[in-house]
């Protein structure tokens, strides 16, 4: 098995279990967007700070480890204009949908949430369709 | 205490999220890209993931979280219109740049300014979303 396919599996089951962790401590649901967006529109006002703690950590620790292997990259497009559309959609869209890959993809498909599951199906079949059309027919990523 | 808790919860999501390769765009442009070079590694990401918290959603049976007063409230069954347009809108952001929302925070400090302008964009989509509910919900027939 390659490595890659190894270390996303450790990967996947520390991303499970700090759900997990979420989940039986705190009683709540790690979606990132939904963590994110309640800062982002005030409605998550009555447990900011708890979201803001999570976020810290999301940020922070990720940021120590990659600086401790001597660094990291996402290579992520120079294209600003592409970068910009791309985070617009990715905002709005979670938000309209209520979760991402975190809540309705690791949370939702976990408990057999009819929701998470049909999200899931649309965001990669979207996500499928945009790679073939921008980076094969139109070559813009 | 909650916060702590909370604290420790987004340091190992975000280990997880780097470990496993999700803050690389290109393995998840990868997973996304069937015609071209495929790479099934974010299907062991989630598969991963959803091995601990499947125990953990059986674990809440009858029970009551450590810190909390109740467990959510079982999904809505009701799939709706947001969720399908809201999920396509960001399969297609998601498909563009290879970053969704964890990823994109957990790689800010190792991202350079284009993780940063995602990020501001992210957020300007976050705060347009709900006047474009609210839209969707007034003008199009319900289903």
């Amino acid at each position: 098995m390659p490595m890659e396919w190894i270390m996303g599996l450790v990967g996947g089951v520390l991303i499970g279990t700090a759900a997990a962790i979420f989940l039986l401590v705190n009683g709540r649901v790690m979606g990132a967007s939904g963590i994110i967006g309640g800062l982002v529109d005030g409605s998550g006002r009555s447990d900011w700070f708890e979201r803001v703690a999570l976020i810290a950590g999301l940020i922070i620790v990720p940021g120590i480890a990659a600086w401790a292997v001597g660094g990291s990259q996402t290579y992520l497009t120079s294209n600003w204009a592409v970068i910009i559309v791309a985070g617009l959609l990715v905002g709005i869209g979670t938000r309209l949908a209520n979760g991402c890959t975190s809540g309705h993809g690791v949370c939702g498909i976990s408990r057999l949430s009819l929701r998470g599951i049909i999200a899931t199906a649309f965001y990669i079949g979207a996500g499928g369709l945009t790679v073939v059309l921008f980076k094969h027919i139109l070559g813009v990523i | 205490m909650r916060s702590l808790v909370s604290f420790i919860v987004g340091a190992l999501f975000g280990l997880g999220l780097l470990i496993s390769g999700m803050t690389q765009t290109t393995r998840v442009q990868g997973w996304l890209d069937v015609f071209g070079d495929w790479d099934p590694t974010l299907a062991f990401v989630m598969g991963g993931a959803i091995i601990p918290m499947a125990i953990a959603w059986q674990f809440t049976r009858g029970r009551k979280p450590v810190l909390a007063a109740s467990f959510p409230a079982p999904p809505e069954p009701r799939v709706g219109r947001n969720l399908v347009i809201g999920s396509t809108l960001f399969g297609v952001g998601w498909g563009l740049a290879g970053l969704c929302p964890g990823p994109a925070m957990a790689s800010l400090t190792f991202g350079g300014a284009g993780g940063w302008l995602f990020v501001g964009a992210m957020f300007a989509g976050m705060l347009a979303a709900p006047p474009i509910r609210a839209r969707l919900d007034q003008q199009l027939v319900p289903v």
